[in-house]
């Protein structure tokens, strides 16, 4: 059995963002990098899919810079077995990462790829979806639960909707996108970042997958949100229900 | 010359602070004022195999060096942890190179895997009241019984006895009066810190509370022959391969913790407003923060020529690794007084974090060698002047 996962590099949820004056773009100085927390999860799945179902090999794939192989090296600590980076400078449009993948599942010939439900830099959603579009394949997006039949020829892949939870099967291969409950990722230990290192972790250019690489969408303009307005203490309940009345005019 | 980590250090760095990260400042405070020992931290490291960094691959650590060591710690300390959460790891980090470097075969393969997986816990052994910083002085003494020993005396300071089953114990086997030089016949055993003969009290104290230090007075305690660590009466030299890596550590550890301090003060620079304006427009708050900010820049790279000196076992090691302890304690101390002073009165408030900083930060310049001595040391050693005492 082999397992897909799909890693993208993101700014640590953590940090602060800056936008940059003119629009084009956030701030990236200093600005700290982590590994896109629905990525890990994805990632931590395919490692309990291989220890749970006698075995496994986890490759991990990325698309976009060189440095992207901190993140990817990351998920080798975790376990993964290899990884493969695709190179592209600059930023990479969600419909050109599901055809890079595309093309690397025609060579890799995976049973599952495993992805984030969404990157939480720029909040697409799409990439699962294009990429089960692509291959004709069965999808179980915002996965909260993913259970393998027996002879692992399908998947039962529990999905968080809107006030509940659908269970959907499909064959093997699939397409899984993980959603913030279907686990809790691992921290890589010692031991795992030193074998790590050893571990293949293979660069192919964007350019040399052969495919389509025609822009799409252009972002036009980045602004931040509002600030917001400082907020007010009062007193007395009476003077809280007077200003809900008075200015908040919400009562 | 490249000063740039490389990608293993860069991940042990980035790693150790992702869990680390898991325990936050509230979980600190909490615990050093309860004075109860991190156990929920110390498990998640011991766990993911991080006490073994510097434990050979053969006995089940990572074979790593005193630098990755240093990384690792640094990165507790900076958490928010600061001392606490760095001497929870420390003592079985350096507290066992002695043994790994000195130690018998049977010594390592019985000692080292639970060290490694951080079952086994070790204090350390070496301070005296009554000998204090003169360490030829300590009167703790060991006498033979066969092939075994019986050890009588005290210690002080010892941290995390409370917790340790064994104890690195300095202690004289030939009065000093019959030796060639001070530090000749002492010998250093990897003792049971066995209950029946040893009592252990904690010493109430300014800060990192949460890791006790206590006073053990030791009665006839019986010391099996196989607990000798490498050769009777070299065991203040053989102890230096733990001392040198303890400064060297700690000088990381200094450097967390001020970073973390400036960190946080730099942050309410920002955003505090008085007098229409942030305090940190005005450069009486924002100067003593970039000096502190380069003077912890430059103990940072002190230490870590210091790790690297140890690690390729090259000669120059105690000027460099006390050289680093005396920088990287000011600067980690200072920074922390600097946060304090642009928090103002929320700096002693123990909610704002600094003030416990700074407790722990205060102590890097009395242990594990006190400034003065350290610096004899490098007018002594480096410098080449007549020794002062
Ligand atoms: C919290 C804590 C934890 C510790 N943990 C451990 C541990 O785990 N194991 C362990 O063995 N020890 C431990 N220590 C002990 C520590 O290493 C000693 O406290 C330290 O080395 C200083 O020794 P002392 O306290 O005996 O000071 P003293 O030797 O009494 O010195 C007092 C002062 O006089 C100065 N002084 C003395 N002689 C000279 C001289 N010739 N020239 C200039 N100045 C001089 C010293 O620098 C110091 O400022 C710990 C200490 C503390 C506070």
């Amino acid at each position: 059995m082999k397992i897909l996962v799909a890693v993208k590099r993101v700014p640590d949820p953590n940090a602060t963002i800056k936008v940059r004056p003119d629009g084009t773009g956030i701030v990236t100085d200093n600005l700290k990098y982590v590994v896109n927390p629905f990525c890990e999860i994805a990632i931590e799945e395919a490692l309990r899919i291989k220890e749970n179902h006698g075995g496994a090999e986890v490759v991990l794939v990325s698309v976009g810079e060189q440095v992207c192989q901190e993140q990817l090296r990351t998920g080798l600590a975790m376990g993964a077995d290899r990884a493969i980076l695709v190179l592209q400078d600059g930023d990479v449009e969600p419909v050109i990462v599901a055809r890079a993948l595309a093309k690397l599942v025609e060579q890799e010939q995976p049973d599952i790829v495993m992805l984030g439900k969404q990157a939480i830099d720029d909040d697409s959603n799409v990439v699962g979806q294009m990429l089960a579009e692509m291959l004709g394949w069965g999808q179980g997006t915002f996965a909260s639960e993913v259970k393998l039949s027996e002879d692992k020829s399908s998947a039962v892949v529990t999905r968080e909707v809107d006030g509940g939870l659908e269970d959907v099967e499909m064959p093997l291969p699939a397409i899984i996108t993980a959603d913030l409950r279907l686990n809790e990722p691992r921290y890589a230990s010692l031991p795992g970042i030193m074998k790590a290192r050893k571990k293949e972790l293979k660069e192919i250019p964007l350019g040399d997958l052969g495919i389509d690489q025609s822009v799409q969408v252009k972002v036009h303009k980045l602004s931040p949100p509002p600030e917001r307005q400082a907020g007010k203490k009062v007193e007395t309940v009476q003077e809280l229900v007077d200003l809900l009345h008075t200015e908040a005019k919400v009562i | 010359m490249d000063f740039e980590l490389d990608d293993d250090l860069k991940n042990i760095d980035q790693e150790a602070r992702r869990l680390a990260a898991n325990f936050d400042d509230e979980y600190w405070r909490d615990h050093d004022s309860r004075h109860e020992f991190p156990w929920d931290y110390y498990n998640r490291f011991a766990e993911n195999g991080w006490i073994g960094v510097l434990i050979p691959t053969h006995y089940g650590g990572a074979g790593l060096g005193v630098q990755a060591a240093g990384v690792l710690l640094r990165a507790v300390a900076s958490s928010g942890g600061a001392m606490n959460a760095a001497s929870a790891l420390h003592l079985s980090i350096f507290g066992m190179g002695p043994v790994i470097h000195h130690g018998s075969e049977e010594m390592k393969e019985k000692y080292l895997p639970p060290t490694a997986t951080g079952e086994l816990h070790v204090s350390f052994g070496v301070t005296e009241d009554d000998a204090g910083t003169d360490t030829s002085g300590i009167r703790t003494s060991a006498r033979r019984n066969g092939d075994d020993w019986i050890i009588t005396g005290k210690k002080i300071w010892n941290t995390k006895a409370q917790q340790a089953q064994k104890i690195l114990l300095l202690v004289r086997t030939t009065p000093k009066e019959e030796c060639r030089r001070p530090l000749d016949g002492m010998s250093l055993f990897l003792a049971d810190l066995d209950r029946d003969y040893c009592e252990i009290r904690e010493i109430p104290k300014l800060g990192r509370n949460a890791v006790n230090s206590n006073e053990v007075f030791i009665n006839d305690l019986p010391v099996s022959g196989s607990d000798l660590v490498g050769e009777v009466g070299r065991g203040f030299y053989q102890l230096l391969d733990g001392l040198n890596p303890e400064r060297i550590v700690l000088a990381a550890e200094a450097v967390g913790i001020g970073r973390r301090a400036i960190e946080c003060a730099t942050a309410y620079a920002g955003k505090r407003e008085v007098f229409g304006r942030p305090i940190g427009k005005n450069q009486a708050i924002a100067h003593p923060l970039a000096d502190s900010h380069s003077e912890l820049e430059a103990a940072d790279l002190l230490w870590q020529k210091a790790a690297w000196e140890y690690d390729r076992g090259g000669k120059n090691i105690g000027g460099l690794a006390n050289m680093a302890k005396i920088r990287a304690a000011e600067a980690g101390f200072r920074a922390c007084d600097r946060a304090m002073q642009v928090f103002g009165g929320f700096g002693y408030a123990t909610e704002y974090n600094i003030e416990r900083y700074w407790r722990e930060a205060r102590l890097m310049r009395i242990a594990p060698v006190s400034q003065e001595m350290a610096l004899n040391y490098v007018a002594e050693h480096v410098l080449g002047l007549p020794k002062s005492y």
